[in-house]
């Protein structure tokens, strides 16, 4: 049996499993999406951003904000 | 390739042509029954083609041109284009930046321009810290609830309020500021036609005296950039006003250059976040975009890569 079978056949052949796999991959592909373009953009823009100048500001380190 | 597509001007224009002389026979035919004399047919063409020509010349000369009603002097001098980092597509604010141009608002401009609508709070985490924010807040005092007496006592600020303005109210404004009305700054940057440029122009742009021939209203100070070129704001920037916490030389233009980025964040503080958005959505409507190219170029494969060949019935079963 081909993978693209074993897949239908376990994931897509019934109605539940297949919302739940299309549902899961939604969630899954929107982390891996956001944090992929997150790190694109932080390294786009290195040492522009508060985070990158905060640690110049805080005082001893605590983290409250 | 290139000799077939040389060609298929040459054809259109063909089609062109035989379809102008049919039209021109069938027109001659209908209309006088004799042939029409081919002098007569060009003083036609000719007439009607000085007719469609003037008569467009005239609306042109009537309502194309633009009516300038201002002198240049009137317009100010157009300001010219800098080329900030921040206005990039994909670049936020320089957060370094805006803190110094904080430094320079609080420091020089807040003695005469509200910035009404930017809350402690807004500061935390793009120019501030927390700790910051609020020390700066508890510096000055705010109207609190009303105690049981009905009295309104005086409270320190929280980053929950609005910086305050120097002035009571736009009189008070005026009456300290020659009867101009410093503008509040917390939208200028959208509120002025070019922008950034315009106002670090016009910061910056100051001469040191007025050129000869020009007479400047008591009062006022000669800025080549400000509509009318009479401004009632003085030159307020001068090498080495403030000084940068972060060490960096403080002459006129680097100043200018932070204020008004500052300010441009006052304007359009989701900007970092906005641009970030519109990258993930470029990316994924390009990504759908391609994928749809590919669906469509699967689907039609059939109908674009069949081939139609004509099958002549054997000659036996020809009826004749
Ligand atoms: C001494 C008071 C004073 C200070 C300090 C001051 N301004 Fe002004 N500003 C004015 C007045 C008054 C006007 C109104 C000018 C007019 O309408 O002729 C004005 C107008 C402006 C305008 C609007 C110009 C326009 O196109 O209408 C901008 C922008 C501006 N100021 C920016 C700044 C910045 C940035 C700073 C700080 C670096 C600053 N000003 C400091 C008094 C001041």
């Amino acid at each position: 049996m081909s993978l693209a079978n074993s897949i239908y056949s376990t994931l897509f052949r019934k109605n539940y499993t297949m919302l739940a796999t299309v549902f899961a991959a939604g969630f899954a592909w929107e982390i891996g999406f956001n944090s992929t373009m997150d790190k694109i953009w932080d390294s786009n823009n290195r040492g522009r951003q508060w985070k990158d100048i905060r640690h110049k500001y805080v005082e001893g380190g605590d983290d409250e904000e | 390739m290139l000799a077939r597509s040389c060609l298929r001007p040459a054809r259109t224009l063909n089609g062109l042509r035989n379809a102008a002389v049919n039209v021109s026979k069938r027109a001659a035919s209908t209309s006088s029954g004799a042939e029409a004399s081919p002098a007569r047919l060009n003083i036609a063409a000719i007439a009607s083609t000085t007719l469609a020509a003037g008569s467009l010349a005239w609306y042109y000369h009537l309502y194309g041109p633009v009516a300038f009603a201002s002198a240049p002097a009137e317009e100010g001098l157009h300001a010219t284009h800098y080329p900030w980092v921040h206005e990039q597509f994909f670049k936020t604010f320089d957060h370094q930046a805006l803190r110094r141009g904080f430094q320079v608002y609080r420091e020089v401009c807040a003695s005469c321009h509200s910035l009404s609508r930017v809350p402690y709070r807004a500061l935390v985490g793009t120019v501030l810290t927390v700790d910051e924010a609020k020390a700066l807040a508890e510096e000055n005092e705010y109207p609190d609830e009303p105690d049981e007496q009905g009295e309104i006592p005086m409270r320190p600020g929280k980053l929950a309020d609005y910086i305050p303005a120097p002035y009571k109210n736009d009189e008070a404004a005026r009456f300290a500021n020659n009867g101009a009305l410093p503008p509040d700054l917390s939208l200028i940057v959208k509120a002025r036609h070019g922008g950034c440029d315009y106002i670090f122009s016009l910061l910056t742009g100051y001469p040191e005296e007025p050129p000869a021939g020009v007479t400047v209203a008591p009062g006022m100070n000669f800025n080549p950039y400000f509509p009318g070129t009479g401004i009632a704001m003085a030159r307020v920037l001068y090498d080495g006003l403030v000084e940068y916490e972060d060490g960096t030389p403080a002459s006129t233009s680097q100043m200018a250059k932070d204020v008004v980025e500052f300010l441009n964040w006052a304007a359009e503080p989701e900007m970092d976040e906005r641009k970030k958005m519109g990258m993930k959505v470029l990316v994924a409507t390009s990504a759908l975009w391609a994928l749809s190219v590919w669906v469509k170029r699967y689907k039609w494969a059939w109908l674009k890569s069949r081939k139609l060949a004509y099958d002549p019935p054997a000659e036996t079963k020809v009826r004749r």
